[in-house]
This record gives structure tokens, C-alpha cells and sequence, in this order.
């Protein structure tokens, strides 16, 4: 790609939705109120795994206020399936996940839904609802879901992929295989061989907006449905399979979205919500509290990693073994295929078997959680690798260096690397300050990789000039943290016209061409490019149309700018002066004599953006007397390609890391033996607060993309990536402990610490504290 | 039985019905139409409701709507001055202090109220004093850098 | 000719073939052949995306191929 310098791609301007995000004044999921709209609520199951005798509804029904009430038998039975844009889900299970039919399978899936006209009411007719259960044992874990004789979640469960065991009567989804060379062979070669077992928790995307939506549904079945999704195709899709209803009669219009990081894909509120309005034909507004947040949508699966790495004395890594098993909730499609095909990504391994079990477990369904997969991955390699580089007292860094891919290494999921930043980023790693800066006193600093695919897809935009050249340009994507600017960016960088006059919109289902989710890192890669392509349309419009106003061929005049320059000797038609060149406001201006209304439209469907790579230094310092920890000095870097708005390029490293740290050091769903989420809120599930952490530095390294005009390859999912193995790695430098079980909270931090100084002190025994 | 409560805000005389358990957040958002206000966790927890109460900072989901009576009470929508932001307004938009922009306008409150009551925090102090509230998309960074950079212009222009 | 590279997953559909050289001019006429030639792969098929000479396509249909192009079935890959 040749050196393209940019005027307005690279700068940092006011985000054009950010004055209606600072006074309040942007509408959220629940922030719009329709005439005469009732209130849905549900009913939700206290098992984690029963039967469902029977259901009695005619009390609820009865009550006062209640104008509809809605269960499982309401609503088709469709085994469909329906593109999430990246992946396909059941809509079958997808239904049942948002209502039970005759079982349910994790505490807190619902069961009922009542719409009436107050909350209150609504809520107050859900205790007149009389559910009789036939309750099982629920099985937690992969291990319990695994072991002979577990109780089975789904008779009719078969697994998928390369199975080796008997394929029905198993809560085992899904398994699947990568390999390469000669494992047993690559393992005799080598020098050293380190192999553990990790564990990492049940967490949660944790956005700060709770699911909500409006819809209503007319006497004509037509459907209008508000609501905060990062998808409004899938939601459209989804709630007409769903709620039985043609995807042409539904409309869905998307608020502003209050975060979502992969659990806004699918739908867990709008059918109901059209469904119970169909009944009642009145509007259903519904919005879940964050008790229901917790227990019943997107966590991401808890996992088992089992990992076996073997090196050469000089650090050449020479063979690999990988078992993941992880939880898929309640309906299978866990992200186990990606945490395989991310495990190894980094390096070059000659030889190394993955195997990957998709488990369903009594838990609510997983949602796909930012780079879905590969944190748990890579957390267990980047801990291994780590204990490699010990052994062999290397640095960190140096031994990546020494394995690290490169543009014609083939991947270890498959096909080769075109041009990536891996190297980059290491060489910026190992030069920054922080990486040879002192470690304080109970401190230690750890060091890990991230990687990523990032993703294409669909993707479409329209670009209207107004005859003052200024330009309206609108998308099919929710704008999570910054799109929109970045879109504005991109026309005015191919018009040059002032990114201010710019005006970037959402659009819902009907006026957007369809457009895949925000998500998979591909809005600026994807939707940019269709931008990127409509703004060039436009621009051979205003050749043409300057042209015109010179009567000579558009291939004669030329563009610089913002310009549209004459050839040589043009007269301008009307006035028969020598011809001057053009601005855009000048050509806009003239647009209903030279042909009417400029508009430029792009639609395209971009493959996967590809590989993401980033790098992160931890400094965590470890209170002996109490376990706690805390991050004391962060930097993470990662190749972007090309950073479009720097500012909201740092923001999103700067909450993936965050989003990890959280992660690694104290965010799990904690279970009682009946299934039961005991922590479902935020008091108790603890994430990240603005005290718990440092500034996080972050350096932006770009290795053009070939497959974007700018170079762009997506940033937002690589950077919850590291911090998982990065803050262990830390902890291991801190204490002398390797953890293999995530979250590093201090009651486990402090039972390791106590028994490592019983072992010491040749006590008997380790001593527990807290756990 | 309907309770009437006579109240103030931003600055305005308001009054309102509402049922004795109602909370203010869902007084502001769902009878004022005031939903600059928002609801994260309905537990004090997330700091989104933040709303300033006789000048306190508190979460608007653990305050009774009735409590609001002979109060007076500001929300994100009485920041700003006419048609001029409040500086935290601006420079949370210059350092890019906001992504999704949920928990905005519960931050920028409760910086309110820090800066009133401490024009010059530190880092540690401001880190503490937004500590009840909820970022999931920043990693705080950007928003305490805005916080401190606000109150480094107010203070220049007090100097002025 | 493309060459078309199988997960090892597969194996117990492709009776151990790692590899298979393909004449065909788009990805939608090589996946044809290859549920032609190993009939028990055509379930797993469906849920793959193709890597043509390392860019990965979810839905690669119509994407022309090369005559020395290098094909990698991969999964697919859902992204947050």
C-alpha cells in the first residue's frame, strides 16, 4: 500500500452525538414512553433444571390492570435458522431461552410474561401465576456435565463436529480438532516441557444500560419494535421467527445503546414484548432490572484449558497440546472453536493437537463477549508460555520474538498471515520504558499476548450532499463509542468538506441496507469501507456534474481536495469565462441545474478483517497481609492497522484492558449447589471501579491492513485479550505462585500465599484463609 | 393513595404525584420526563441515577420520590447555562471521556459535585470520589484525565 | 488446480485425506466437488468459513479462486 497521507483520518474532532450524550438528552432503550403503552414483566423459574408440570395463568389473567399474559405454548415451535451476522443460531433455542416450553434449564430463564397497565401491576399478577415443577438435579460444571451418567439438559442433544464418544445422550455440544505435524515427535525434542490445568469463571459484558425495548404490534400483525441492540437486522430477524410474524411487516428502530460488547446480538426481550402487544394491542414497554441482567442473559463461558507446550534450550518451541472444554449455558455454542483456533495463534509451532468441547451446562445460554473465546485461550498458553521463558531464563518478550509469526507463516487455525503487527508490537513492547522500569516491593509485572480476528461481513451507506455541500451520511450501525464520528471522518476525508458539516446517522431497518451487527471489531473495517466507497461515488458525481457546468468530458477534469479542477482552456458553459475550479458547496449548489440531488451508496460484504495482534505490561503489587491486589502501572499495545479517531482507538484498548483486569483479578458468577446466582448485582459481582485502577498507557502500533482503502483492521475485541495472562503472569512475579484458576481474588490469593509459607516454614499442611 | 410533591428543579418549581415506594429516579424519568437520569442497577451500585439533592450527591434509585418534597434537586438536563455547557459537559467531549455514553451523565454529576467541594482533587481523590460510578467502556482513563483537566480550565478562569 | 486444506476434525468424514487438489473456479463449484467426493462432510460444510490465499470469507459463495490458490476451511468465527 503506498504512504497515504490523510487530513482528516488521524485527527481527534468532538464526536457529532456527543453533546446529546453530555446534557442527557440521547434516548436510550428505556428512554422512550409511547401513548397508552402497557408494562411487560416476567416470570422467571427459581430452578436451575426442572420439569414444567403445568402452568396456570387464568389468576394473572384475571388481575387487575393485566391485559395480556403470555407462556412458551403462545409462541411457534421453529427449528429455523437465523444469521447473527457472524454466526447462525437455532431459533429454536434462541426461543426457548427467552421462554420456556416444557423444561427449563437455568435458574431465572423465563416461563411467563404478563403486560399491564402499571409495572406495578404487572408485577404483582406474575405472583398469580401457579407453575408446577418437577425438579432436577442440575449439573454446573463441565466435569459434572461430562461425568458418566450426568443428567442430561436436552434428550435430543447431538453432537457436533469431530465426536469420538457415542454422538446422543450427552451434554456434550459440540467437539472439535485442529492439528499439525507430530506431536509425540515434536515432544521428544524438546528440552523442556511445561503443562497445567486452568479454570476461569463464569463473567459478565457487564454494560451499564440493562436490556429494554418498546413495541407495538397492530390489528395488520405489522410490528414496530425500540429497542438497544448492537444488531437491529438480527433483532428484526429474530423477533419475527420468534414471535411468529413476517419479516417484512417489523420494523426496528435502535435507541443509542448503553454498552454491549457482544451480549446485544441476540434477543431476549423483543418478541415477548411483540407478542404480549399482538395480544393486547397496545403498545408493551419492557425493561429488565439488573438482577435479571445477571441471571438470565450474555455471560461468557466458564472454562477448563488444559495446556502442554514444550522448548528447546534456546527457546524454539516445538510442540503444542490444547484441551478446552467450555460452558455453554444452557443451549449449546459456546466460543470454543475460536478459544482453539486463538490458542496458538502467535507462534509458529511445527507440531501441536487442539481438541475443543462445547459443554451445555445448567447456567444461563453465553453471549458472545468481546473477542468471544480467546481470553480463557490465550490466558492458559500466555501462563505457559510464561513458565517456559523461566525455566529457560529468557525474557518474555525474547522468547515470543523467537516464535512469533510473520507475514507467509501459516497460521496455526489454518491459513496463511498476509502482512501483521505482531513483531511490531513486540519490538514496541520490549522498547518501552515501562518494560524496563523498576518493580517496587511486593510488586511483580507480567507480560502477555492477544489476538483477534477481526470481522467483515455486511455492510451498506448512503451519503446525501445538501445544496450548502455539506453531507448526511447514514449506516445500519448503533454507535457504541464513536462510530458515528469516525464515519463523518471518512466522508470528509474523500470530500473535504469540514468534518463538522458532516451529519453521521443511525438508521433503522427500513431505510439502512442491511447491515451485520456492531460488533466483531467491524464497523470501522466494514461499514467504513462502504463510507469510504459512497463518499467516492458521490465524488465521481461531482466530476461529472463540473463537467457539465464546463461542456467538456469528465474524464478531462480532475479532483484535488475538496476541488474539481478544469482542463486546460475549459470555459465555464454559462458565463463563457475561463473556467475556475470547483468546491464542493459550488458544484452542490448548481445540483438542480445539472442533473438534481448528488447522492453516493455503497453496499459490499467484506471478508473477515483479519488478524488482530496486541501486547500488554502489567505491574501488579499484592498485599501479603491480605491477598488483595492491585494494578499498579498498565501499557498495552496493539497493531490497529490505522486509527481513524486515535482518541476513541486508546478508549477502546483502554476498556478492553480494563474490561480483562476485571476478569483476571475479581469478576465471576458465584453458585450455590442448586445452580443459583449468589452475586447478581454489582455490589457483589465487583467490576472494575475508577479506584481500583491506574492510567492505562497504550500505544497505538500501525501495520496497514491490505484489505481496507486506510488500512483499517479493527480494534475493539484484541484488547481483553492479554490482560488475563498479563495480570497472572504479574502475580507469578509477585508471590512466586503460578494461579491457575481465575479470578485472582484475594481469599484465593491469600489461601496460595498462606500455604506457600507453611510449606516454608515446614509447617504440616497449608492453612486456608477465607476461602 | 397519590402523594403531591412540591419540589424544585434545576432550578424551576415542579410538582408531581406519585405513590409513596416510588423512588426518584423513576419519579424523574417516568413522570417529569427528566431521562437524562438513568437506571443501571436500582441499588446504589452503578452511580448512572447520580442526581444532586439540596446540592448532595446521591443515587436517585435509593431516594423515595416523596423525600423530593420542598427539596430541590439537579439532574444532567440543569448543567448546562442556557446554551453554554457546563466545562465538564466540554471537556468530557474534548478528551473523548464518553463511548457508549450511559454512564455520562451520572459521572458528570457526580464530578459536579467533587469540584464543588474540592475545585483541585488529586487523582487518588478523584479516582475515590467516582468510584461509585460505573464506567464498563472506558477504563476510567480518559474520564478522570477530563475530570482533572475541568478542574485545571475552571481554575485558570478563576484566576483570570 | 486449488488446493483445498481439511481441518484434521474431519477426518473421520474424508477417511483421513488432509488434502485435496481442486479444479474449480469459484469457492461455490469446490465445496460442490467436495460433498461430491466425501458425501459424509457435507453436515460439517455448512458450518465453515473459507481462508482463499489467507483471507478468511464467512460466506464466500461466489469468491473467484486461482489456479495455485490455497483454500483453508475453517469455522466460523463470531465476533462481540
Amino acid at each position: 500500500m503506498s504512504e497515504r497521507t490523510f487530513e482528516v483520518v488521524g485527527t481527534r474532532p468532538v464526536r457529532h452525538d456527543g453533546v446529546d450524550k453530555v446534557t442527557g438528552r440521547a434516548a436510550y432503550g428505556a428512554d422512550a414512553n409511547w401513548p397508552g403503552m402497557l408494562h411487560g414483566a416476567l416470570l422467571r423459574s427459581p430452578h436451575a433444571h426442572a420439569r414444567i408440570v403445568s402452568i396456570d395463568t387464568r389468576a394473572a389473567a384475571a388481575a387487575p390492570g393485566v391485559k395480556a399474559v403470555l407462556i412458551g405454548a403462545d409462541l411457534p415451535d421453529t427449528h429455523a435458522t437465523i444469521s447473527l451476522g457472524e454466526a447462525a443460531m437455532d431459533v429454536r433455542d434462541m426461543s426457548h431461552n427467552l421462554m420456556a416450553r416444557d423444561k427449563v434449564v437455568y435458574h431465572g430463564q423465563p416461563v411467563a410474561a404478563v403486560a399491564a397497565t402499571t409495572l406495578d401491576a404487572a408485577r404483582e399478577a406474575l405472583g398469580r401465576i401457579v407453575v408446577q415443577y418437577e425438579v432436577l438435579t442440575p449439573v454446573l460444571t463441565v466435569d459434572e456435565a461430562l461425568a458418566p451418567g450426568a443428567p442430561l439438559l436436552h434428550d435430543d442433544l447431538v453432537t457436533k463436529g469431530a465426536a469420538v464418544g457415542p454422538k446422543t445422550g450427552t451434554n456434550l455440544a459440540g467437539r472439535y480438532e485442529f492439528k499439525r505435524g507430530d506431536v509425540a515427535a515434536g515432544f521428544q525434542e524438546a528440552d523442556t516441557i511445561v503443562e497445567r490445568e486452568f479454570r476461569t469463571a463464569t463473567v459478565h459484558q457487564g454494560y451499564i444500560e440493562p436490556h429494554a425495548c418498546i413495541a407495538r404490534c397492530g390489528e395488520d400483525g405489522r410490528a414496530v419494535v425500540w429497542c438497544s441492540t448492537q444488531g437491529p437486522f438480527v433483532v428484526r430477524d429474530a423477533t419475527a421467527a420468534i414471535a411468529g410474524l413476517d419479516a417484512a411487516h417489523v420494523k426496528v428502530i435502535p435507541s443509542e445503546i448503553g454498552g454491549g460488547f457482544g451480549g446485544k446480538i441476540v434477543v431476549y426481550l423483543e418478541p415477548i414484548a411483540v407478542a404480549l402487544s399482538r395480544k393486547a394491542q397496545r403498545p408493551v414497554k419492557m425493561v429488565m432490572s439488573r438482577d435479571e441482567v445477571f441471571r438470565a442473559t450474555g455471560p461468557t463461558s466458564g472454562t477448563k484449558v488444559h495446556v502442554r507446550i514444550g522448548a528447546r534450550r534456546d527457546g524454539t518451541i516445538v510442540a503444542a497440546r490444547v484441551s478446552l472444554w467450555y460452558e455453554a449455558g444452557a443451549f449449546r455454542g459456546s466460543p470454543v472453536g475460536a478459544g482453539a483456533m486463538c490458542a496458538l495463534a502467535p507462534y509458529t509451532i511445527p507440531n501441536f493437537f487442539i481438541d475443543a468441547h462445547d459443554v451445555v451446562v445448567n447456567k444461563p445460554k453465553v453471549a458472545a463477549y468481546r473477542a468471544p473465546g480467546s481470553p480463557m485461550a490465550m490466558f492458559a498458553v500466555e501462563s505457559v508460555i510464561d513458565e517456559i521463558a523461566r525455566e529457560l531464563k529468557m525474557d518474555p518478550i525474547d522468547l515470543r520474538l523467537k516464535n512469533a509469526a510473520a507475514e507467509g507463516d501459516q497460521a496455526a487455525y489454518g491459513p496463511k498471515f498476509g502482512p501483521i503487527g505482531l513483531r511490531a508490537v513486540l519490538d514496541a513492547a520490549k522498547r518501552h520504558p515501562h518494560w524496563s522500569a523498576p518493580v517496587g516491593p511486593n510488586q511483580g509485572r507480567g507480560f502477555a499476548l492477544g489476538f483477534w480476528f477481526n470481522g467483515g461481513m455486511n455492510s451498506a451507506a448512503t451519503i446525501t450532499l445538501g445544496a450548502d455541500g455539506s453531507a448526511a451520511v447514514f449506516t445500519g450501525n448503533p454507535d457504541i463509542g464513536g462510530t458515528r464520528a469516525a464515519q463523518a471522518m471518512m466522508v470528509a476525508e474523500e470530500l473535504g468538506v469540514d468534518v463538522d458539516r458532516v451529519r453521521p446517522t443511525v438508521a433503522d431497518t427500513d431505510t439502512a441496507g442491511y447491515t451485520d451487527v456492531t460488533g466483531g471489531s467491524r464497523v470501522c473495517f466494514a461499514t467504513g469501507m462502504a463510507v469510504i466507497q459512497a463518499a467516492q461515488e458521490v465524488r465521481e458525481e461531482l466530476k461529472r456534474r463540473a463537467a457539465k457546468m464546463w461542456n467538456v468530458a469528465p474524464e478531462q477534469v480532475t479532483w484535488e481536495r475538496g476541488r474539481v479542477l478544469p482542463p486546460a482552456g475549459a470555459k465555464d458553459a454559462k458565463s463563457g469565462a475561463d473556467a475556475q475550479p470547483l468546491t464542493v458547496a459550488q458544484i452542490a449548489a448548481r445540483m438542480t441545474h445539472t442533473g438534481g440531488p448528488i447522492v453516493g451508496r455503497a453496499a459490499l460484504y467484506a471478508p473477515m478483517a483479519g488478524p488482530g495482534f496486541g501486547a500488554h505490561i502489567c505491574d501488579l503489587e499484592v498485599d501479603p497481609e491480605t491477598g488483595r491486589s492491585r494494578v499498579v502501572r498498565y501499557t498495552a499495545l496493539q497493531d490497529v492497522g490505522k486509527a481513524v479517531h486515535p482518541s476513541y482507538v486508546e478508549g477502546q484498548i483502554q476498556g478492553g484492558a480494563a474490561q480483562g483486569i476485571g476478569w483476571a483479578l475479581n469478576e465471576e458468577y458465584v453458585y450455590n449447589r442448586d445452580g443459583v446466582m449468589e452475586n447478581a448485582g454489582f455490589l457483589d459481582y465487583r467490576m472494575p471501579v475508577a479506584s481500583d485502577l491506574p492510567f492505562i498507557d497504550t500505544v497505538i502500533v500501525e501495520v496497514p491492513n491490505p484489505l481496507h482503502p486506510y488500512g483499517v483492521r479493527g480494534v475493539g475485541e484484541v484488547p481483553i485479550v492479554p490482560p488475563l495472562g498479563a495480570v497472572a503472569n504479574a502475580m507469578r512475579s509477585a508471590t512466586g505462585i503460578r494461579f491457575t484458576e481465575l479470578p485472582l481474588s484475594p481469599p484465593r490469593v491469600l489461601e496460595q500465599i498462606a500455604g506457600v509459607d507453611a510449606r516454608r516454614e515446614g509447617r504440616p499442611g497449608t492453612v486456608a484463609v477465607g476461602a | 393513595m397519590k402523594l403531591h410533591i412540591n419540589t424544585t428543579i434545576n432550578g424551576e418549581p415542579a410538582e408531581f404525584l406519585c405513590d409513596g415506594h416510588e423512588t426518584l429516579v423513576s419519579a424523574l424519568r417516568n413522570t417529569l420526563g427528566l431521562t437524562g437520569t438513568k437506571e443501571g442497577c436500582s441499588t446504589g451500585d452503578c452511580g448512572a441515577c447520580s442526581v444532586l439533592l439540596d446540592g448532595r450527591l446521591v443515587p436517585s434509585c435509593l431516594v423515595l420520590a416523596p423525600e423530593a418534597h420542598g427539596r430541590s434537586i439537579t439532574t444532567i438536563e440543569g448543567i448546562a447555562s442556557g446554551d453554554t455547557l457546563h466545562p465538564l459537559q466540554r471537556v468530557f467531549l474534548e478528551d473523548a471521556a464518553l463511548q457508549c455514553g450511559v454512564c455520562t451523565p451520572g459521572f458528570i454529576i457526580a464530578a459536579k459535585a467533587l469540584l464543588d467541594a474540592n475545585p483541585n482533587p488529586t487523582e487518588a481523590q478523584a479516582r475515590f470520589w467516582l468510584a461509585g460510578n460505573l464506567c464498563r467502556c472506558t477504563g476510567y482513563d480518559k474520564i478522570i484525565r477530563a475530570v482533572l483537566d475541568t478542574a485545571a480550565t475552571m481554575n485558570e478562569a478563576a484566576a483570570v | 488446480m486449488a488446493t483445498v486444506y481439511l481441518p484434521s476434525g474431519f477426518a473421520q468424514f474424508t477417511g483421513g485425506v488432509e488434502s485435496v487438489a481442486i479444479e474449480a473456479p469459484r469457492v461455490a463449484e469446490l465445496l460442490a466437488a467436495l460433498r461430491t467426493r466425501f458425501p459424509a462432510l457435507a453436515d460439517q460444510l455448512d458450518e465453515m468459513a473459507v481462508a482463499i490465499d489467507g483471507t478468511i470469507y464467512a460466506e464466500p459463495g461466489y469468491q473467484p479462486l486461482r489456479a495455485d490458490s490455497d483454500v483453508h476451511l475453517v469455522p466460523r468465527i463470531a465476533g462481540g
